[in-house]
């Protein structure tokens, strides 16, 4: 046993030697300014003056002066932006999870060129999302547009949109536009996932005639689901941190402002460094908190099970 | 229950023809054995019949009526996959019971056929598990019963026991050779295993590069192979062949230079030969015979290797002509290497094939 342990020893040993070099990176680039922020979420930190900043407690988060509240969580605009975050990350997470895997299925199918158009897929996900906000912004231009002017033309609309800026229609251009751009990602990460199934037990439903939209709900959807998980809780994360889309698309419209342009309105424009930070802290919480739900009710392993 | 006739059929992959017209009757309740060396086209065959590849040309009649078209459930055949092909998230009863869950049988009527189907494979005990965990065996024994329960017209089996290990692979035999009494239907049945083929079937269709080399009872196949491939893969070990030409010929007998320079006759019709032909003469390991005085036939050389099995033993015997020739016979052999051996060939138990590969008819 003496020699066991001693054999355990070395070996937890050499562990944290491996371990060591990756956790001092992690604590400078991660754990550091993650703790730096939450700090500075308790101080009246100005970007102006970083050097004058003071301890000013929850004052950030909620405050009371002379009778009123204030504070970010009594800032309807912050729960704004909350509510725009979730919105857009259900609505583009739910139709990028639905196209993608419509376009899975299809580059999982054999056909001539299929290589080729795999890679053309993936076009729009490897085009900068600046480059493709830009993009679509001019294309959908209410003056300049080519899209006004298709639809026009085609009679679907009688005067011009401005897509990015109508208030009604702000939020599902944004939409649009990040389906477009990652739905490829999407549906790389399930045609991964739709390659690890075995060929043959297709061969063994078509040989019990049962029919393909069965075999998809019952076999195909139960055996990708934990690769699937996977890619929507990627998503997912990647949606609420949504920034540089909205604010290249439409700037800082209330209609449409995310958790991270709300964060970053109060960081650099009104240089609130400290409402900034606790802006930024409760945004890290609310991701944290999403990403919890959704592992547990998903039921996501994310560690691959033992044979 | 179901006559399977195929006509001429073909098939394709692109421009490359894989099957050159199998023409082949596999009656009612006959167990159809297709065997052959790998790539040869009897799991394409099955696949035809199946329906899971499109036939190229010719036709597939199921009881008369063609089904060329059909796709495989109306076919009502049931498939018996290699790889076991089980649905690994559902448990051995939903394994069993997804294909019938689209017919109109209701729910008491499916959980009747398998339970039936999991007490005659004594698979009850393992009903709510899941694929992976069960035994290789089990797998098959699912797989198996998945088939049973759509009481098939026409039984599917793509060389089902070739991922068990040797004890279960002769235990599954025997189920299955029992399940096709018990069961009666027809059943088509591929595997490169001739053992397999020689216990299981009725009749063995032995194909050869997308052709059909013979069709016949297994001892129609050993006692008169077709042709020297036939020949050659029917037996273990294999059959010794020995280039020799043809002294004189007649439509009872012809006669031969055995190695050693005597002449040999053997009783095959050699109507068709001619005397200088270029033939060779077969005979099986197993009816060489070590220590017979020979007076008809023999073969001399030096014994290369002996191995003894315990209940039988191989000899290796090098003759003048520098071929190698086995010889099997029972129990445990005294003879040792780098001696020389004489052994007897009876003439009644010799093969002739000609030049073309094509065997002269025997008549002993």
């Amino acid at each position: 046993m003496s020699g066991n342990s001693a054999l355990k020893r070395s070996r937890v040993r050499s562990a944290w030697l491996f371990l060591a070099p990756m956790l001092v990176v992690l604590a400078m680039v991660a754990g550091w300014p993650l703790l730096r922020t939450i700090y500075f979420g308790f101080t009246d930190a100005n970007l102006a003056d970083l050097g004058a900043m003071k301890f000013i407690g929850w004052d950030n988060y909620l405050a009371r002066y002379d009778g009123e509240w204030s504070g970010l969580l009594v800032d309807l605009l912050w729960w704004r932006s909350v509510s725009n975050t979730l919105w857009f990350t259900l609505f583009s997470v739910t139709i990028e999870t639905i196209l993608g895997f419509v376009v899975a299925l299809v580059l999982n199918a054999e056909f001539p060129g299929r290589g080729f158009v795999r890679a053309a897929v993936l076009v729009p996900w490897a085009i900068p999302t600046i480059v493709s906000a830009k993009m679509w912004g001019w294309m959908l231009h209410d003056q300049f547009g080519v899209i006004n002017d298709m639809l026009m033309r085609v009679g679907l609309i009688h005067a011009p949109i401005a897509w990015a800026a109508n208030s009604e229609t702000a939020m599902w251009t944004v939409v649009m536009v990040d389906v477009w751009k990652t739905t490829p990602f999407m549906a790389l990460l399930i045609l991964a996932g739709l390659q690890m199934l075995p060929g043959d037990i297709y061969e063994a439903a078509r040989i019990d005639g049962i029919n393909p939209v069965k075999v998809f709900f019952r076999v195909t959807l139960p055996l990708v689901r934990p690769a699937l998980m996977v890619a929507i809780i990627f998503r997912a994360l990647d949606a609420m941190r949504i920034f540089d889309l909205i604010y290249v698309l439409t700037s800082n419209s209330r209609d449409t402002a995310s958790m991270s342009v709300y964060a970053r309105q109060q960081l650099v424009d009104f240089q609130e460094v400290g409402i900034g930070s606790a802006a930024s802290t409760l945004l890290f919480l609310v991701i944290g908190i999403v990403t919890v739900l959704a592992i547990t009710l998903g039921k996501v392993r994310l560690t691959a099970e033992p044979a | 229950m179901a006559e399977v006739e195929l006509k001429g059929i073909r098939k394709s992959f692109g421009k490359i023809e894989t099957i050159h017209g199998v023409d082949l009757l596999i009656r009612d309740k006959e167990f159809v054995v297709f065997v052959g060396p790998s790539g040869c086209g009897k799991s394409t065959l099955l696949r035809l019949i199946a329906g899971l590849e499109t036939i190229s040309g010719g036709e597939l009649t199921f009881d008369g009526v063609r089904v060329n078209e059909a796709a495989p459930k109306e076919r009502g055949i049931a498939m018996v996959f290699q790889s076991y092909a089980l649905y690994p998230h559902m448990t051995v009863y939903e394994n069993m019971a997804f294909g019938l869950e689209l017919s109109k049988a209701g729910k008491a009527e499916i959980d009747e056929k398998v339970r039936k189907a999991a007490a005659i494979l004594e698979l009850t005990p393992l009903l709510e598990r899941l694929p992976k965990q069960l035994s290789g065996g089990q797998r098959q024994r699912v797989a198996i019963g998945r088939a049973i329960v759509r009481e098939p017209r026409v039984f599917l089996f793509d060389e089902p026991l070739s991922n068990l290990d040797a004890a279960l692979r002769v235990q599954t035999r025997i189920e299955i050779a029992k399940l096709h009494q018990d069961m009666g239907v027809t059943m088509i049945y591929v595997t490169h295993d001739q053992v397999e083929a020689m216990t299981l079937a009725d009749k063995i269709v032995v194909l050869n590069a997308g052709v059909v080399e013979q069709a016949g009872s297994p001892l129609e196949l050993y006692e008169h192979p077709a042709n020297l491939f036939v020949a050659g893969f029917i037996g273990s070990p294999q059959m010794n062949f020995i280039d020799t030409e043809v002294q004189a010929a007649g439509s009872s007998s012809v006669t031969v230079t055995l190695p050693g320079g005597e002449a040999f006759t053997v009783p095959v019709d050699g109507t068709t030969a001619r005397k200088g032909d270029r033939v060779k003469l077969g005979i099986r390991p197993e009816h060489l015979q070590v220590g017979t005085e020979a007076d008809d036939g023999k073969l001399a050389g030096v014994i290369e290797v002996v191995e003894n099995l315990g209940e039988s033993h191989f000899i290796y015997l090098r003759t003048a002509t520098g071929a190698l020739v086995t010889i099997r016979a029972n129990g445990i052999s005294s003879l040792t290497a780098k001696t020389n051996l004489s052994v007897r060939i009876p003439p009644e138990a010799c093969h002739v094939f000609n030049s073309d590969g094509n065997a002269l008819r025997r008549l002993g």
